[in-house]
């Protein structure tokens, strides 16, 4: 097969991204570069918080500024923490019909396909812009049966007390540096709440967007799902492409109750120059399920490894992961599974990609506590790799203290062989189309498991991967 | 001009070791070749540069395909002209059906004659086609949604191989082995499917080590293939003296090259 010329490769990275624009700004507050106790008290008095708010971001604050540095995982040294802008209120109000919006930022929305959408396919959207969301929407139904999905500001406003119940206390704000920065700065992000029985059964979606250069994005989110009540949440995030780094730091809390289940799903795009360092963990109670679906295709570096901890009898907790690191990118991606209570089980399938040099691995903890007796575990890994300068990483911790167990660890790495390609291409398909269907049918076992539109999206998403590097 | 034509054909390995070593061969429309060889002859690796593989070097002569010079072309440029290659070992892909596989397949094909832009074949007439296929050569259903050969028994690979001909209807059909290992059953499927497919537009190349397939399939030319070169032609009954005498009798001590079983 014959060799692309380097300058061709070069120019196709990241050509295709098609998300990459950016509109002009006109907001309606934007914060200074950098961060200090008078920014945190300012946006806590911006978005007139409760004394115990603005005290548990100040707290928060003082933990982000006494923590080291990771010094594992990816390099973050280049992180600048005093170029960022941390808080960005694009609209003084948040509109519930697109029409309501400033054209540039509704033109955005448009351009992604969100009220398409949501008028196809979605049960409710929320789409933050910078800092917050300035669009929300529910389906009326869901209202009527008690279902809350707000942005995390109006929960605080009116939920407060259950707000208060949870916030916190599944990431403490000390939990790592970047909970902390979260905790001290956050703004947007859902809220939501299922009630007890009922079933969300279209997906609730959020979309993140970054517009500005140098943006710092902070959303918060909880999620509580009553007894036996079910909801799938999907978030899809993108950025335009500028020659400076912007920092996404989510703080995502989820508590699913006896009997409940909960699906989280994200489709992670953001553009090359963004750093995304995201804490993500999860409660399942009694006979509870907990899926975390992550597909990691964008960013320059992604540190995620969302978590389940499995705290009642019986509860199953599963990730599904996805990284696909390209030219320049570092996607240390992963899963945590902590068995607390007797007869648990979890499932850790994680598929990474690797090419043009870029690093796509798995770290993953599984944790069998004393006392979680019959706990069933299995951790797949498969990575595969599609030329000789990149590079896939594989970290599985595994800590079991019960001997009644059952555990399951499999890893698996291989290369596109020259004969796989050959064999598809002597079907007519050009070697572009045969590496990205070899791709496609690697990451088949968790593409099959999203919705339709979801996974034409990742196979999408992986085309545009593949393309401009294979000639 | 016949449709394929091979003129004094030369193939090394990436070592520079010549495999084959000047081959002159026309396939035409409504024709059927067999190549005959014992093992280590380098029939597959004829069939592997006929195809475009590229760790086969064509050191020397040309491939001309319905006139046009394909000997710098790659592997699906060569498909997307025409020119199909039954595997003697059909790769794995897992997590992509046969389904899925086939229309992509189909897909890329048809935009290449389409001038290069997207000509999709139509969902509901590729199923039916699909399944009457598949029906003729006796594929069970269920492999239509399995992956591609992940798991499949020998005889399902073949069976695949020649759906995918069937699917695809190239003009010159290269089968390689598609016999090895195929009891008389599926042999007589895999034949119905070649002379199905050979006639007015559609011509094919069967290369086999056994004279067994040919009762199936009557082939029109018989060349017998040894250490590299044709070293004899003639119709039918070629292959009958073949089976009585052996390859000994054109010259072949079985000692030449690498055996068919590791150059797959």
């Amino acid at each position: 097969m014959a060799a692309t010329p380097e300058t061709e490769v070069v120019a196709g990275i990241r050509s295709d991204y098609k998300y990459g624009f950016h509109e002009i700004e006109d907001y309606f507050f934007k914060s200074g570069r950098g961060l200090s106790a008078e920014l945190v008290a300012a946006i806590s008095e911006h978005k007139n918080e409760p004394e115990w708010m603005r005290k548990f971001r100040l707290k928060s604050l003082e933990y982000f500024l006494a923590r080291p540095m990771p010094e594992w995982g990816g390099d973050l040294s280049e992180i600048d923490f005093d170029n960022i802008f941390y808080y960005i209120r694009p609209t003084e109000k948040q509109a519930n019909s697109w029409e309501e919006l400033p054209p540039e930022i509704k033109d955005t929305w448009d351009k992604l396909g969100i009220p398409e959408a949501e008028k196809k396919y979605l049960a409710g959207v929320g789409a933050q812009y910078e800092s917050e969301v300035v669009y929300h929407k529910l389906q009326e139904d869901l209202t009527e049966q008690g279902v809350i999905f707000l942005d995390m500001d109006s929960g605080l406003r009116e939920h407060e007390e259950l707000v208060k119940q949870y916030f916190g206390t599944i990431i403490p704000q000390n939990d790592n540096k970047f909970a902390a920065l979260n905790s001290a700065v956050w703004s947007g992000g859902s809220f939501i709440y299922v009630p007890p029985g009922v079933k969300v059964e279209m997906p609730l979606q959020a979309y993140f967007r970054i517009n500005a250069e140098n943006m710092g994005q902070f959303e918060r989110t909880l999620i509580i799902v009553d007894e036996d009540a079910y909801v799938h949440y999907v978030e899809g995030c993108t950025a335009p492409i500028y020659s400076s780094d912007s920092l996404h730091s989510a703080v995502v809390e989820i508590i699913v109750k006896p009997g409940g289940r909960c699906r989280y799903t994200t489709i992670q795009n953001w553009s090359n120059n963004v750093y995304n360092l995201v804490t993500k963990r999860a409660v399942a109670y009694e006979n509870a399920t907990m899926e975390w679906v992550d597909g990691n295709l964008g960013s320059k570096l992604t540190m995620k490894y969302p978590a389940i901890w499995l705290m009642g009898e019986g509860a199953h907790g599963e990730v599904l992961s996805i990284a696909f690191g390209g030219k320049g990118q570092h996607q240390d991606a992963g899963g945590k599974a902590v068995h607390i209570a007797p007869n648990t089980s979890s499932v850790i399938t994680s598929k990474s990609i690797s090419k043009d040099g870029g690093r796509a691995g798995y770290r993953g903890l599984l944790e069998v506590a004393k006392g979680a007796t019959g706990a069933k575990s299995k951790v797949v890994c498969d990575a595969l790799i599609l030329d000789e300068d990149s590079r896939s990483d594989t970290y599985p911790y595994i800590k079991i203290d019960e001997d009644n167990v059952d555990i399951g660890h499999e890893a698996t790495v291989s290369k596109i062989g020259e004969e796989q390609l050959f064999y598809l291409m002597s079907r007519g398909l050009s070697e572009a189309e045969a590496s990205a269907m070899v791709v496609s049918g690697f990451v088949e076992p968790i593409t099959k498991e999203l919705p339709l539109e979801y996974a034409v999206e990742m196979n999408r998403l992986i085309q545009l991967q593949m393309e401009g590097s294979v000639g | 001009m016949a449709l394929l034509e091979l003129k004094n054909l030369h193939v090394a390995l990436e070592d520079g070791t010549e495999i084959v070593k000047g081959v002159d061969l026309s396939v035409d429309t409504n024709q059927i070749h067999a190549i005959m060889g014992p093992n280590g002859s380098g029939k597959s690796t004829l069939a592997y540069a006929l195809m475009g593989h590229p760790a086969y070097e064509i050191t020397e002569g040309q491939i001309l395909f319905d006139g046009e010079d394909v000997t710098e072309l790659a592997a699906d440029e060569r498909a997307q002209r025409g020119l199909f290659l039954a595997f003697q070992y059909p790769h794995a892909i897992p997590g992509v059906t046969v389904t899925s596989f086939l229309r992509s397949a189909l897909n890329a094909v048809r935009k290449a004659r389409n001038g290069g832009e997207e000509d999709p074949v139509n969902i509901k007439e590729f199923r039916q086609d699909m399944l009457g296929a598949m029906e003729k050569l006796q594929v069970p259903r269920e492999l239509a949604q399995r992956y591609l050969n992940d798991g499949f028994s020998g005889g399902e690979k073949k069976r695949v191989e020649i759906l995918q001909m069937a699917m695809l209807k190239p003009r010159v059909a290269v089968l390689d082995e598609t016999d090895s290992g195929l009891d008389i059953d599926a042999l007589r499927i895999v034949a119905s499917g070649v002379k199905e497919l050979v006639g007015e537009e559609t011509g094919a190349l069967v290369i086999t080590h056994y004279q067994r397939i040919l009762n199936y399939v009557q082939p029109d030319f018989v060349h017998v293939f040894v250490d590299g070169r044709i070293v004899e032609e003639g119709g039918p009954e070629l292959a009958h003296k073949l089976e009585a005498e052996g390859y000994k009798a054109f010259g072949a001590n079985g000692a030449h090259g690498r055996s068919n079983g590791s150059n797959a």
